[in-house]
Order: C-alpha cells, then sequence, then structure tokens
C-alpha cells in the first residue's frame, strides 16, 4: 500500500516535472543511416514529448530497430544529430545515456539471478547494498515477481522473463525506456495482459517511453503518440485516433486497419468520384481532376438496397467475427473485392447497394509504392 | 533402456580396451613386486621422487597460469572479431600444431642455445651470453609454447558462444569495457577457463619430452622418472606404475576442485 502511494508520489512529481517543462526529452534531427549501400533511415525527424508514450509502428525491416539503437547510443547515424533534452548526445557513449533499453530477446545475464540481474547496473554504480536491496524489492513488486529473487534466470518463462528485463532496465531510474518488440515472443493472452501492464507501469513512473512493435491493435491501444514508418520514411505521426480516422495516405491506412482503398478522382473541393459513383466528401486542397487513393474502413460502409446507391456489388462470403459479420463483396470494374463489417449479414450471392458518409471518405494523395508487398513483410 | 545399452555397447568396448584394461594394469604393477606378491613398498617409494613430483606441480602449474594470462585477451578478441579474422586467427594458432611436436620443441633448442639465435643476436649488441637452454625457464617456455592453443580454444569456444546481445545490455546497464568484461565476459567464460587449465595442466605436468630437450637432463621431472623406469637402464615396472598412479590421483584431485570451483560459481548467485 505505501509502495503505491510511493509510486503516486513520484509520478505525480514526474509528472509536475513533466507540465513544467512538457518539452521534448529526445529530438532526432535530419537522422540518416545506410547499410552497405542500402538506405535504412532517411533524413528522419522526430520529437518525443517527456513523459509520453511513443510507439514506432511500421512492416518489419522498415528502421524501427535502427531508431532505437541510434537513441540507445548503440547504432552511429550517417549524418543528423540526436538531441537529449537540448544537449547533442551524438558523441555520449551508450553507457552514460540516461536511458535504459528492454531487449528484443531480453538479454537476461545467464550467469546471474533474477536479484543480480536487476541489480546490475546499480552495482556497476557502487550503490549500498541496502539501497539495492530496497530498488530491487521495488521493482520485484512493480512487475509482480515477488519472491523470485535467486530464482536462475533459464528457470522463467518468457513472460517473465521479460517483467525481468523491464525491472532490471527501470531499476537505473532511466528518464527514458527504450522498448524493441518486448511483446514479441509472447503468447496472444500473454501479450495482452503485458500491454495492459506495461501501460500502468509508464503511467504510474511517468517516464517516456519509446515502444517498438509492428502490431498496429498494439500500437493503437497503448500509445499516447504513434509514428508509422516505412522505408525508413515516417509517414505520419499523431494519436492512435487521428491516425486510424485522419491516415495521411494510404500505405498508414492499410497498414493501421483493414481498408478498402480505390483509386478516384477528385473532381473539386467535396466532390469525389470512385467506382464509376461521384460522392460528397469533406477533403479539400486537391488539384482539379487529381487522381486520389480513396480509403473506406470496412464498418464505414452502410449497406442499403441496390436501389439506393449508385455503388453496387455482391456479397461473395460472409464470416461471422464474434461482435460483427465480415463480408466481402465483388463490385464490377475493380480488382480487389470490397471489404465491409456489419452487425446484420447478408445472403451470399446478394447484389446490395453500398453508401458512406461524406466524413468517412478519406482521399488521400497517391501513395506510389505497392501497399500489399511492403506490409506482407509485416 | 535395452536400447541405450546396445547403442552404448562399442563405446563400452573402447572404454574396456583402451580404458579399464590398461588401468588394471598399471595398478596391477603398482601393488605388486618382481615376483608378483602384493606390497606397497613401491607406492613408499614415492618420498624419493617427492622432488622431482614437486617440481612438476610447480612448473606446470607457471606453465598453465602463463598461459591463462597470455591465451585469455587472445581468445577474447577473437570472439569479438569479425567472422573472417576469427578463421584467419585460428588458422594462425593451428599452423604451428601441424608441424610434429619434437621438431617444434628441438627448434626452441636451437633459439636458445649458448650459440644460438637469440645469444648470437645479443652478441652483436654486445650483451650476453646469457644461459637459457637447460634452465627451468626453457622448459616452462616450451609447455607453454606447445600447450597455449589448448588454453585459447575452450575459452574462445565459450567466449563465441556469449550474444552480442548481452554486451550491449551491460552497456545499457551503465558498464563500460572494463565492467563489461569483469562482470559479463569472466563469468561466463569460466568453463572453458576451468576446461583450458585442464587440458593445459595435464601434459605439463606429466611431460618428459620437453624437459630432457629444453632443461638437459638437469631438471628432471615425475614424467622423466617414469619413463626411465619403463625404458631406461634398469627399468622397473613396479616403481614407475606406483609413480604414475600417485600423479594420476593428484592430478584427478587438481582436477575436482577446478570443477568445485566451476560448479560453485553457476550456483551462487547473490554477491553479498
Ligand atoms: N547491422 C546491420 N547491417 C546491415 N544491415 C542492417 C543492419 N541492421 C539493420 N539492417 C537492415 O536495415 C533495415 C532495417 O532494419 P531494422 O531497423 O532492424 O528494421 P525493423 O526493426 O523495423 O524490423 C533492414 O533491411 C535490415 O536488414
Ligand atoms: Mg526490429
Amino acid at each position: 500500500m505505501s509502495l503505491i502511494k510511493n509510486f503516486s508520489a513520484a509520478s505525480a512529481a514526474l509528472l509536475g516535472g513533466c507540465v513544467l517543462m512538457s518539452e521534448n526529452i529526445i529530438s532526432l534531427k535530419n537522422i540518416s543511416v545506410s547499410f552497405d549501400g542500402e538506405v535504412v533511415l532517411d533524413k528522419l525527424n522526430l520529437d518525443i514529448k517527456d513523459g509520453a508514450f511513443v510507439t514506432l509502428l511500421g512492416p518489419s525491416g522498415c528502421g524501427k530497430t535502427t531508431t532505437l539503437r541510434i537513441i540507445g547510443g548503440f547504432q552511429e547515424p550517417d549524418s543528423g544529430d540526436v538531441f537529449f533534452g537540448s544537449e547533442r548526445i551524438n558523441d555520449l557513449p551508450a553507457h552514460k545515456r540516461k536511458l535504459n533499453t528492454v531487449f528484443q530477446r531480453y538479454a537476461l545475464f545467464p550467469h546471474l539471478n533474477v536479484y543480480e540481474n536487476i541489480a546490475f547496473g546499480m552495482r556497476i554504480q557502487k550503490k549500498s547494498e541496502s539501497e539495492i536491496r530496497a530498488k530491487v524489492d521495488e521493482m520485484l513488486k512493480l512487475v509482480s515477481l515477488e519472491g523470485f529473487e535467486k530464482r536462475r534466470t533459464s528457470t522463467l518463462s518468457g513472460g517473465q522473463q521479460q517483467r525481468v528485463a523491464i525491472a532490471r532496465a527501470l531499476a537505473n531510474d532511466p528518464r527514458v525506456l527504450l522498448l524493441d518488440e518486448p511483446l514479441g515472443a509472447l503468447d496472444l493472452k500473454l501479450r495482452q495482459e503485458m500491454q495492459v501492464e506495461l501501460k500502468r507501469i509508464q503511467s504510474r513512473l511517468g517516464i517516456t517511453f519509446v515502444y517498438v512493435t509492428h502490431d498496429q491493435e498494439e500500437a493503437l491501444s497503448m500509445s499516447d503518440t504513434i509514428v508509422v514508418m516505412n522505408h525508413g520514411v515516417i509517414q505520419q505521426i499523431g494519436s492512435p485516433i487521428d491516425i486510424y480516422n485522419e491516415p495521411e495516405n494510404g500505405f498508414v491506412a492499410d497498414f493501421i486497419g483493414e481498408s478498402n482503398i480505390v483509386d478516384g478522382i477528385m473532381h473539386a473541393d467535396c466532390d469525389v468520384e470512385f467506382c464509376n459513383t461521384r460522392f460528397e466528401c469533406v477533403d479539400t486542397g486537391f488539384a482539379k481532376d487529381e487522381e486520389v487513393d480513396v480509403v473506406i474502413r470496412p464498418e464505414d460502409i452502410v449497406v442499403v438496397p441496390k436501389e439506393e446507391s449508385g455503388l453496387r456489388g455482391t456479397v461473395t462470403s460472409v464470416t461471422f467475427k464474434g461482435v460483427h459479420y465480415e463480408m466481402y463483396v465483388d463490385v464490377p470494374g475493380e480488382e480487389e473485392e470490397w471489404i465491409i463489417q456489419s452487425t446484420v449479414a447478408q445472403e451470399e450471392g446478394k447484389e446490395i447497394g453500398m453508401t458512406v458518409d461524406p466524413e468517412n471518405i478519406h482521399i488521400m494523395k497517391k501513395y506510389t509504392g505497392d501497399y500489399a508487398s511492403d506490409i506482407e513483410f509485416a | 533402456m535395452k536400447k541405450d545399452s546396445l547403442i552404448a555397447s562399442p563405446f563400452m568396448l573402447w572404454v574396456l580396451i583402451f580404458t579399464i584394461i590398461p588401468l588394471g594394469m598399471v595398478c596391477w604393477y603398482a601393488f605388486t613386486d618382481a615376483s608378483g606378491a602384493f606390497t606397497l613398498a613401491n607406492i613408499e617409494t614415492i618420498g624419493t621422487y617427492w622432488v622431482y613430483l614437486k617440481d612438476s606441480l610447480v612448473m606446470g602449474a607457471v606453465a598453465t597460469l602463463l598461459c591463462l594470462v597470455l591465451g585469455y585477451p587472445v581468445a577474447y578478441i577473437m570472439s569479438r572479431a569479425s567472422w573472417g579474422a576469427q578463421q584467419t586467427m585460428m588458422m594462425l594458432l593451428m599452423l604451428p600444431q601441424w608441424m610434429n611436436f619434437l621438431l617444434r620443441t628441438y627448434s626452441w633448442m636451437t633459439i636458445l642455445e649458448n650459440n644460438g639465435l637469440i645469444n648470437t643476436l645479443l652478441g652483436k649488441i654486445g650483451i650476453g651470453p646469457f644461459q637459457m637452454i637447460n634452465t627451468k625457464g626453457a622448459i616452462i617456455l616450451g609447455m607453454v609454447y606447445n600447450f597455449l592453443p589448448y588454453m585459447i580454444l575452450p575459452i574462445y569456444s565459450v567466449m563465441e558462444k556469449i550474444h552480442e546481445s548481452l554486451f550491449e545490455a551491460a552497456r545499457d546497464l551503465g558498464a563500460n569495457r572494463y565492467n563489461t568484461l569483469l562482470r559479463v565476459v569472466m563469468p561466463l567464460s569460466l568453463p572453458g577457463v576451468i576446461t583450458g587449465i585442464t587440458m593445459v595442466f595435464v601434459p605439463s605436468v606429466s611431460t618428459f619430452v620437453i624437459s630432457q630437450m629444453l632443461g638437459g637432463g638437469r631438471n628432471m621431472l615425475i614424467g622423466d622418472v617414469i619413463e626411465r623406469l619403463f625404458v631406461g637402464a634398469a627399468p622397473n615396472y613396479n616403481v614407475g606404475a606406483a609413480l604414475s598412479l600417485v600423479l594420476m590421483v593428484l592430478i584427478l584431485i587438481s582436477m575436482a576442485i577446478m570443477k568445485k570451483f566451476d560448479d560453485g560459481e553457476e550456483t551462487g548467485g547473490l554477491m553479498m
């Protein structure tokens, strides 16, 4: 009980600090990295607010780990600057940076037990035994591993090892915690539990989390800010709701959730044509008759009798998904089938009409890549 | 169970032919006299030979220590080098081993002799000559030179398996190079060190060729004594077998102590 009080006091203090500062704790300016002539990060700019839960999201190989390693000091950028607060830390070696990492494969020390793993950083700082003991106890409580002090790390389950890795990193009171796909090796149920727990730890301690994942649901449910990356370029930075509702391009839309992405032509402000049908939308600022990507979420499509809409198709399959039905609809003239989510099932083979509210039609600049193949790597 | 013993049987046969029978014969000779009657007299002669035994143990220990001091950094550097560099270094390490053991040791004689390579070179700049051949130092040098790879290889093979992420984790937690070496590399390489020590100490303690070639017969080791008792002018298999047995027991004891040390490290966690 007193511990919880301590935590809330500590986090209140930190949060207080945040409110005062509310400034960037980490800034990446024009960071570029190439490996063997291949550009992995291309003039990346990223500001991370103090106390935020920021997630780097993108398909495998898009440069998330490399970005994290640059912040941690394990990778030198070819060009660009790394700032910690207002201090440029390009030349500060990893062991002197005030941040800690939870590695993808935990990287626990196999020759040390749980207690000594967590104490590792404090032993290097030559803290007193009583101080170390108190901190290790506090950390074990934080990650719910009381009583595991003397266990060898090899006897722990994946989830328990993950908790030790988190405790070990947090025991050094970092101002920023870097986490590289920390839940990637866990099964679904454990992963969901750990997501909740990590979020709880972050809000309790009030420190900045920079979290890497290729799992969009994980990113949406945990983050304050999501940074969507592809091919070493940031596609969009925003809150989960912004990213989901206002994806900036087709890649983000497709990566963040299942979407229908079709070619369209913007005839005028708020006037778009796709599938040979004119629709009212809310987007403005495109050139006259500019070719665009139109993104529509499966749940935003309203099924109506076929006479009531110019956009028609034939239902080819219906699958019950628990809360809703997922239906595929073959629209004449479209390469790919449309996907619809609705709580009302339609008959397979039936011809239906579809409408979309203007605010649910998202118009984007043409994305030149190939979403499907970009995302397949994820 | 049956299947296991079937698979194991060729191994058991091997053990019987090459281990049990020879060991039985050594024991037989050690505890009998010339007429074949049981006696402890052979074992008791150890008092006479104690000097040689002690010299062997001390010189073997010094050689092992030197191999460790020289070999550990080499193993570390090798294990952290790029794959190509590791292959090259391994090659350079093994290359001399492909040459005959006697030849390698003989070449050290010509280097260390009173009018050998080193003394000739030193003479050119007006120092020396130094007595190098036929000293304990020369014997230890021979041991180190011949057995160094057996120290490096087991340490290297353990170190090479230490994943790069552990080095990064240590750095992440504030450890500089020195701390990483002390708190991660050394404890994790301990099993390799134990194996290396065993693999150098055992042949060093029981060698006789090196001491004969580089010690000039003036610095006899227990290996020389045993050799003479078997193939010398006045052979005595019984005493020779008894000394071999004593040496073996001493080596087994030192290995057991090393093993204890290793196990202790593995289970003891809290360093407080
Ligand atoms: N040390 C390295 N040497 C060569 N290529 C690398 C290295 N590290 C990463 N890469 C390459 O850089 C790209 C981005 O890698 P990474 O940052 O690990 O992506 P992510 O974490 O998003 O999956 C990949 O194509 C990967 O193969
Ligand atoms: Mg990665």
